[in-house]
């Protein structure tokens, strides 16, 4: 192999909108850095072959796997992942829907759904239960049976419609 | 699992990308969304020495429609093309359409069209309306560009007319298709279609004057059904009769594989059903 294959490369990544400086071997996906060198480990890691979802995080605001993407893809890019939805010890809307609607229950699902979900809102804010249901297929939880994330998703929706309304009235 | 080691490199232009990959050699190739190449990294099941990410060719992102025709450039995501406008894909609706049965969003907001054509599945949505509209498939190499027709791009299981060093600039869908439709049936939302079928149909005047039929996940490429297409070409009413008709004669056409999973017979009675299903979508269209 030449010398090329074994370099690590110095990356500048935007995560959570500050910036980090790592230098990883190429094939370091961006799930990997995002919890090893960053310590970011609300990102969960499973299948890491695209099927489970619990690796979503966003880049440029975009739902991806970040188990399916190199972190060299993501320089020059806005990465946003569960740590950027709470402030400090308060939750978020969506956070606040899961608990409210029993959405989680190991939690071991849950920060990919979170981001799928804010993700997907931010594009679709007045997605229909049938949308909500579609979009939340793309990830697998083994124990809430999903009917609670898609009531938790579309109460989060109703109520920044609401807020919306009240906004520019 | 872990991808294995290579050496990773951003490509500026198109010119520069080939160049770079036919340098580096066979073990080389391009990293488009990573959709398809990176889960067979993490399985080990490719093993490139080098990736050539093309992301950065801006130049290669766009969906436009003129003169009849649909222009994708390589690059476009099937995200985009699922969220295109009405007037942008006025025509060629099966294109936008047929992206839904795409995996899940975060797997379109990655994946692109040029990378499902260059991994070429035998039931990838993409390669599927390639060859159902004739679509020609523009390429760059350091030795020029050529066109491919859709109809020759597919050579076997995962196998395509492409070298190592040609990259996929744009696909070009040559006319429209106004009742054409896609459909498929798999074993969970966003899986591979076990059985995907597409047809294109002529009508006038409530008749069916003409017609294509392509089926995935029955051959180990996108495989048009001339004994089904015949039907179609006969002038007959279109109605239910006449779908049923050509579903059954796609289902006897074929030669599925069979073997662990869904057998072949499984497979005929989807297509049978498959075949008469978008014939019934692309009359409504
Ligand atoms: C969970 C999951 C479900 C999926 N379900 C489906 C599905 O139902 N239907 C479907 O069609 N796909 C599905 N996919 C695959 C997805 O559509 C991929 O996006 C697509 O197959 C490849 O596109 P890409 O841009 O990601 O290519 P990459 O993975 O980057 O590349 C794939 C191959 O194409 C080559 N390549 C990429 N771009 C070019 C180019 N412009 N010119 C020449 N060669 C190029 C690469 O070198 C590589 O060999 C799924 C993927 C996952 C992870
Ligand atoms: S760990 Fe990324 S999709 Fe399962
Ligand atoms: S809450 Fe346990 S997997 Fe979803």
């Amino acid at each position: 192999m030449d010398d090329a294959v074994n370099d690590k490369v110095l990356l500048s990544l935007d995560v959570n909108g500050s910036e980090h400086e790592v230098l990883v071997e190429p094939r370091r996906t961006l799930a990997d850095v995002l919890r090893h060198d960053l310590e970011l480990t609300g990102t969960h890691i499973a299948c890491e072959h695209g099927v489970c979802g619990a690796c979503t995080v966003l880049v440029d605001g975009a739902p991806v796997r970040s188990c399916l993407m190199f972190a060299a893809q993501a320089e020059g890019r806005g990465v946003r992942t569960v740590e950027s939805l709470g402030r400090g010890d308060e939750l978020s809307d969506l956070q606040r829907a899961f608990t409210e609607h029993h959405a989680l229950q190991c939690g071991f699902c849950t920060p990919g759904f979170l981001m799928l979900a804010e993700g997907f809102l931010a594009a679709r804010p007045d997605a229909s239960r049938a949308e909500i249901r579609e979009a939340v297929s793309s990830n697998l939880c083994r124990c809430t049976g999903y009917q609670t994330i898609v009531d938790a998703i579309e109460d989060c929706a109703a109520r920044r419609r609401a807020a919306e309304r009240t906004r520019s009235a | 699992m872990k991808p294995p080691p290579f050496g990773y490199h951003r490509a500026r232009d198109v010119a520069g990308a080939t160049a770079l990959v036919a340098e580096l050699g066979e073990d080389a190739k391009f990293l488009a969304g990573g959709q398809s190449l990176i889960p067979m990294m993490n399985f080990r099941l490719a093993r490139p020495a080098h990736l050539v990410d093309i992301a950065r060719l801006g130049e290669l992102s766009f969906l436009r429609r003129d003169d009849d025709r649909l222009h994708v450039g390589a690059l476009t995501t099937h995200h985009e093309v699922e969220s295109a406008p009405d007037r942008s894909v006025r025509g060629f609706e099966v294109v936008r359409e047929a992206m839904r049965w795409i995996g899940h969003l975060p797997i379109r907001t990655r994946g692109t069209a040029g990378g499902s054509l260059a991994h070429g599945d035998a039931t990838a949505e993409w390669c599927l309306l390639a060859v159902l509209l004739d679509a020609e498939i523009v390429t760059a190499s350091p030795r020029g560009s050529r066109v491919i027709p859709a109809g020759e791009a597919f050579l076997g299981f995962f196998t395509t007319l492409l070298e190592p060093d040609e990259l996929i600039v744009e696909v070009v869908f040559p006319k429209p298709a106004p009742h054409a439709a896609l459909t498929e049936f798999a074993e969970r939302r966003g899986d591979f279609a076990i059985v995907a079928a597409a047809v294109d149909l002529d009508v006038a005047g409530g008749r069916v004057t003409g017609g294509r039929v392509v089926l995935g996940g029955v051959a180990p490429v996108p495989l048009r059904v001339p004994a089904a297409e015949a039907l179609l070409g006969a002038g007959e009413r279109a109605d239910a009769e006449l779908f049923a008709a050509c579903g059954r004669a796609a289902a006897e056409a074929v030669d599925p594989p069979d073997g662990p999973g869904p057998g072949a017979d499984y497979r005929r009675s989807l297509v049978r059903a498959l075949v008469a299903r978008a014939c019934e979508e692309a009359l409504a269209r």
